[in-house]
Formats: structure tokens, C-alpha cells, sequence
């Protein structure tokens, strides 16, 4: 047990993770002598060495590439790419190569690899270091796309990607990678992919969320209770493949939905969420499905922010909206 | 300026070797060429796997024409690189291939009706039962450089005294991935030998308008890795060029590139047409330099082989093809609800009810 930011987990589940298996290595830029640039890797290639933790040369498509080499060869890469902005070089290594591997060789070939970055806004960051652009990654078959909203998720889903025996999407919410502290059982226990968390129980409205997001969402679950309205809040946390029981049943019990996300509205995962609603739980509506979200905007820079993220008012307003409806 | 205000840093050169020339004609005597490994026996060989691979060529497209095989690149004119390729790799190194090594691919191991199955548009095809570390081909181009980096990589981290090899063609060398996978392979010094095939055409584009470069070898000099020309057509070439680049990255000497200068006698695949954009003319003068007339001679002068030899060899390379067409046109087609088989290790429940829709359109089709 021990207090831990959502960094220190991700810090600690890689630590965890190359002592118990030596073929996990790490690579990335500046993820070796630096330790990362928000320390993610910190104190790795001091205790498994320059071989296992990698300084690669700044190329984002040969370390996604390589990555998928290395998985072939039956190690297990846990990639780093320094920020969400600079993954998209890496994306057609991901969705031609990493996603296909398994399918294409009918299993003679896998790709057992994991993709780390850091993504979301809300910290001020420059251009390019701000989008949550994680539906275009769930739209590709083959892989999963997993983001933590706590350190002790983040512990444990770090965990379970590594070992999982196909290609990781892990996007890290980077507002809140030192936001709060938690005590964490850090014993090598993994949480599960593919189900979603409940991380409180309600019975009027559903509040879907994942990442940093879901701070917002918690807040705003406290408030909606100052006014007798109780909220049920789910982490959605695997955000491919998207567990559809637990909405549904969710939904089954609240007739009532809003979904939070930082990302984009349009073609986003909360318009999938709000898709299988409408597909597999409409007659257990009360009310249509609300998404807040950021706008169909270019992420602006610093000074125009805070409009683009979806607050916690914004959050009740739809939690009242869907209320009175 | 003053010539003595010009420092040279350094000065860089790109080596080009021949020694079978188009008329068949050895640079020196065949006797030679043993230390190199190349004896008579060699030699057949070369000549039988060229002699395969064209063979299963020219059937491959004969099968797509009847409908029988789905969109084909053909490898015409490029079977000594392939042969050369697969003769001086061990069992144990790993190929990582684009997908027009045909003859390497059948050398190691893979099956040609794999291969038939492959381009008719069946999955199973890329399982194939030799080589099981190699990798599939790749069809978006050079992003297989940056597997050959990983694949080199665990092989150095593990210390284990094996090669790995990888092809592009000539258009792959404009991309990143190419440039990208060139610079880290000399980075980290790994046991990798990469190839480029010039061909001199990506689909419709030419040699010269790819790249200004006088040798597309040069571009690895950029990665700090050495490199050299070979003649592409020449089998001998390519067998003593590719077999010395990888014994010397087996015994940690490091990367090596090498560009073999042949020509794409073919159409770029069955859906191209290359008169739209090229000279029969320029075609003609390729046919002329093609790798396996030159052998046929040398063989032939050396008295190692004769004409009832060859039709010997034809008779039984077409034989062999021709059951191999037999067993893959046998194939019973693999049950649609493969696509989820093999999309995750464990499929996850949300893919279930999508599981069930082909698994009730498989039941209707077998209603009607």
C-alpha cells in the first residue's frame, strides 16, 4: 500500500511489471536518462538498463513499428509516445500493422504491445498537446483503448494491458496525473479490461464519463445529491470494446443518461454510448440521451480553454435537463 | 572563396558489383567464386528456384485472368535478388518481406499454394507452416523497415547469433518509415541487412522521378550505415554481396544496406496496365538484361547443365506448380466467423451479438 498520483501508478505498474517479466522493455524519446517528461519512466533504465528502457531517435512511426517487431519476437514493448498531438505518426503502424497481426497470420503472429500517451487538455499546454482524439483510435479493429481516471485504475489497467496478449491503447489523462493522491494496494493485482467501473451508485441519472472527465462528474454527482437527485456515475475505463452491459443495466434502473466527454462531439465514443443506448435500451428511457462535451472546435490554446472543457455546471444542467424532461 | 576555407568533413562512396554480365560472361573463372561459397551445385539450384518462381508466376497470373485469384504482383525479373535472398539466410533468421520476394518466400519454406491462397484472398495464407517467424508481406510500403528494427532488436537484446533481413522496393525509399528504420538500425548497430529491390517503377514512377539521388543505396550513408549497389540481375552478385552483409551483422559487424538494380518486367499487379506509362522500347532493353537467360548461358558454357537438363528441370518445376494450383484450388473456404477467431486472443463479449449476426447469415445462405 502506498499514496500514489495517477503518475507514481503508472510509474509503479511499470516498475511492477519488468521486474516480473524480462521481456517487457521500454521505449519512447526521452524516456530513459530523462525518465520521461512527466516522469512516467522515472528511475526504469537505472534499475533495468539501457537495453530494456530505450532512448529511441525521435521518430514516432519507427517506434510504433518497431514495437510491433519486437512483439512478433515475442517481447512485449510498452511504448511511450510523449504526448496524444505526436501519436499520429504512429497511427498507421497501429491500424495497418499492430490491430491486423493476429488476424492476418490467423495467429501464427501477435502483437502483444502496449501504446502509452498522454492526452487531454485543461493544463495550459501548447498547441498540439491538448486533443482527446481516442475515438479514432476505437474505431480500429484488434485493439483495445484503455484510460484510467484514478491512480489505482490507472495502477491496475496499466497492469492488465501489459499483460494482455493483444495491442493496448493507453491514454493517460494528463490533467489530472498528479491531481490527487490515493493509497494504493500496489501488489501486482490487475483490474479488468472491458468492463466498465461503477464508481457510485444512483438511481435517477447515469453519468458516463471517462478520464479526467470524470472528476468533473463526480463533482457534479455531489451537487446533483445536495438537490435529492442521485446519480449513478460510470468510469467507462476501456473504452474499446465498450461494455454494454453495464450501461444498459445502468440505464435499465435510471431511464436517464448523460454522457461526459472532453473530446470533440461529433463521431465521438460518447455518440457510440448514446448509439447502443438508442439501438439496445430505448424503451427503458425516460428521457433522450444528453452528451456534453467540447465542441466540433479545433482544441484552442491556453487563453480559451476553460470554454472548450465541459464543467461541472454544464454537467447538472444536463443532469436537470434530462430530469424534467 | 578560398578553396582553403572548405573543410571536408567526410567523403562517402557507394560500390556497384557485376559479375555475371548479361551475356553470361563470369568476371573471372567459376573456380574462383568457391571461397565465396558459390560452387556448380549452387549454381542449379539458383537456376531451379528462378526457374520455379517463374514458373509459379506466370501460372499465378494465368489464374487471375480465369478468375481464380484475386489482384497479383507478379515478380517478373526479380528472381535472383529473391533467390540470392533465400539461399544465404540461415533457417533461423527472420525475413520480413514486402511481397515481391516470391522466390525467397518459397525458399524458405512457405508453400505455393500459401502464397496462391494468400492473393486469392484467403487469410490462411499467411500461416504459413515453414518459416514461422517470418514475417507476413506488407502490402502499405517500408513500414516493414520498422519491424525489421524490432525484429533485429530482440535478437540483439537476447544475444542470439541470428540475421534479420528485410526488402522494399524503390518507391519505399522516399518514406519515413524507410529513412526512420535505416537511422535506428545504425543507432543501435543491429543485426539487420536491408535490401532494397529497384525494380525501377512505383507503379507509374519512374526511377528518376523518385529520387535525384545518384544511388538510392546512399540514403542509408545518412543512417551511418554502409551500403553498396549490386547488379539485381546477377544472381552470383546478390548471393556474395547479401550472404557477406549478413555474416558480418551474425558477428555483431552491424547494419548493411544493399539496393540490387533490376526491372519490374511485369505490370506493378494484375490491375495494372504499364503501357499507359512506359515504353515497350524501354521494356525490350530490360528483357535483355533479365537474370535468367544470363545464368542459363554461363551454366550451359560451363557444361554443367545441358538442354535435356533444362527441360528436365522445366518439366518438373511445372509439375510441381501444377499440383500445387490442384491442392489450392481444393482448399475448402474457412468459416466466415473467422473474422472474430482471430481478432483478440479471447474475443470480448461486446463482438458477440456481431459474432451471431454472421453466424445466422451463414444458416440463411445455407437455407437457400
Amino acid at each position: 500500500m502506498k499514496d500514489m498520483t495517477l503518475i507514481d501508478a503508472v510509474n509503479n505498474a511499470l516498475f511492477d511489471a519488468m521486474a516480473e517479466d524480462e521481456n517487457i522493455i521500454v521505449l519512447g524519446e526521452d524516456v530513459g536518462t530523462n525518465g520521461g517528461v512527466f516522469r512516467a519512466t522515472e528511475g526504469l533504465q537505472a534499475e533495468f538498463g539501457r537495453e530494456r528502457v530505450i532512448d529511441t531517435p525521435l521518430a514516432e512511426s519507427l517506434i510504433s513499428g518497431m514495437a510491433i517487431g519486437l512483439a512478433a519476437q515475442g517481447m512485449k514493448p510498452v511504448v511511450e509516445i510523449q504526448f496524444m498531438g505526436f501519436i499520429y505518426a504512429a497511427f498507421d503502424q497501429f491500424l495497418c500493422h499492430a490491430g491486423r497481426m493476429r488476424n492476418r497470420t490467423r495467429g501464427r503472429l501477435t502483437c502483444p504491445m502496449v501504446l502509452r500517451a498522454p492526452y487531454g487538455g485543461g493544463i495550459h499546454a501548447p498547441e498540439h498537446h491538448s486533443e482527446s482524439t481516442e475515438a479514432i483510435f476505437a474505431h480500429i479493429p484488434g485493439i483495445r483503448v484503455v484510460i484510467p481516471s484514478s491512480p489505482g485504475r490507472a495502477y491496475g489497467l496499466l497492469l492488465a494491458a501489459i499483460r494482455d496478449p493483444d495491442p493496448v491503447v493507453f491514454l493517460e489523462p494528463k490533467r489530472i496525473y498528479r491531481l490527487q493522491t490515493e493509497s494504493v494496494e500496489n501488489n501486482g493485482q490487475a483490474l479488468p479490461l472491458d468492463v466498465c467501473f461503477t464508481l457510485r451508485e444512483g438511481s435517477d441519472v447515469t453519468l458516463i464519463s471517462w478520464g479526467a472527465m470524470l472528476y468533473e462528474t463526480l463533482q457534479a454527482a455531489d451537487q446533483l445529491a445536495e438537490h435529492n437527485i442521485s446519480a449513478e456515475v460510470i468510469d467507462l475505463a476501456t473504452i474499446k470494446p465498450i461494455d454494454k452491459t453495464t450501461i444498459l443495466s445502468s440505464i435499465a434502473k435510471t431511464g436517464r443518461c448523460v454522457i461526459v466527454s472532453e473530446a470533440a462531439r461529433s463521431g465521438g465514443v460518447a455518440s457510440e454510448i448514446a448509439a447502443i443506448i438508442a439501438e439496445e435500451g430505448l424503451m427503458t428511457l425516460l428521457a433522450p440521451v444528453i452528451r456534453v462535451s467540447g465542441y466540433d472546435t479545433i482544441m484552442p490554446l491556453a487563453k480559451m480553454e476553460k470554454y472548450y472543457m465541459p464543467s461541472v455546471a454544464q454537467i447538472i444542467t444536463a443532469a436537470n435537463k434530462v430530469m424534467e424532461f | 572563396m578560398n578553396k582553403n576555407t572548405v573543410k571536408i568533413e567526410s567523403t562517402f562512396r557507394v560500390g556497384y558489383t557485376q559479375y555475371l554480365d548479361e551475356a553470361g560472361r563470369l568476371s573471372e573463372s567459376l573456380e574462383n567464386f568457391s571461397i565465396a561459397g558459390v560452387s556448380s551445385e549452387l549454381l542449379v539450384e539458383f537456376y531451379r528456384w528462378m526457374l520455379f518462381t517463374r514458373t509459379f508466376d506466370c501460372k499465378a497470373i494465368a489464374l487471375q485472368r480465369t478468375g481464380r485469384l484475386g489482384t497479383y504482383a507478379s515478380c517478373l525479373g526479380q528472381e535472383a535478388v529473391g533467390a540470392a535472398i533465400g539461399k544465404a539466410m540461415r533457417e533461423e533468421d527472420v525475413f520480413i518481406q514486402a511481397y515481391r520476394e516470391t522466390a525467397a518466400v518459397l525458399i524458405r519454406g512457405v508453400k505455393p499454394e500459401e502464397i496462391l491462397m494468400y492473393w486469392g484472398g484467403d487469410e490462411r495464407g499467411m500461416d504459413f507452416q515453414g518459416p514461422r517467424e517470418d514475417m507476413p508481406c506488407t502490402i502499405p510500403i517500408a513500414s516493414q523497415c520498422c519491424h525489421a528494427v524490432g525484429i533485429g532488436y530482440a535478437m540483439k537484446l537476447r544475444k542470439e547469433p541470428r540475421v534479420a533481413v528485410v526488402v522494399c522496393g524503390d518507391g519505399a525509399t522516399s518514406k519515413g518509415d524507410f529513412y526512420e528504420s535505416v537511422n535506428a538500425a545504425g543507432v543501435w548497430q543491429l543485426p539487420l541487412v536491408f535490401i532494397i529491390n529497384n525494380n525501377q517503377w512505383a507503379i507509374s514512377l519512374p526511377r528518376d522521378e523518385q529520387s535525384s539521388c545518384e544511388t538510392l543505396a546512399q540514403k542509408a550513408i545518412a543512417g551511418g550505415v554502409s551500403c553498396e549497389q549490386v547488379d539485381g540481375n546477377d544472381v552470383i552478385a546478390c548471393y556474395i554481396k547479401i550472404k557477406a552483409a549478413i555474416d558480418r551483422a551474425r558477428e555483431g559487424q552491424g547494419p548493411h544496406l544493399i539496393e540490387t538494380i533490376s526491372y519490374r518486367l511485369s505490370d506493378h499487379t494484375t490491375a495494372d496496365d504499364a503501357s499507359r506509362y512506359r515504353d515497350e522500347e524501354n521494356v525490350g532493353e530490360a528483357w535483355q538484361k533479365e537474370p535468367m537467360t544470363r545464368l542459363r548461358s554461363l551454366l550451359m558454357d560451363e557444361l554443367i547443365i545441358d538442354h535435356a537438363a533444362i527441360e528436365l528441370l522445366e518439366k518438373e518445376c511445372s509439375d510441381e506448380i501444377d499440383a500445387a494450383v490442384a491442392r489450392y484450388l481444393a482448399i475448402a473456404p474457412a468459416s466466415p466467423t473467422a473474422m472474430f477467431e482471430y481478432l483478440y486472443e479471447t474475443l470480448p463479449d461486446h463482438y458477440l451479438d456481431q459474432l451471431e449476426q454472421v453466424r445466422s447469415a451463414i444458416l440463411q445462405e445455407g437455407e437457400k
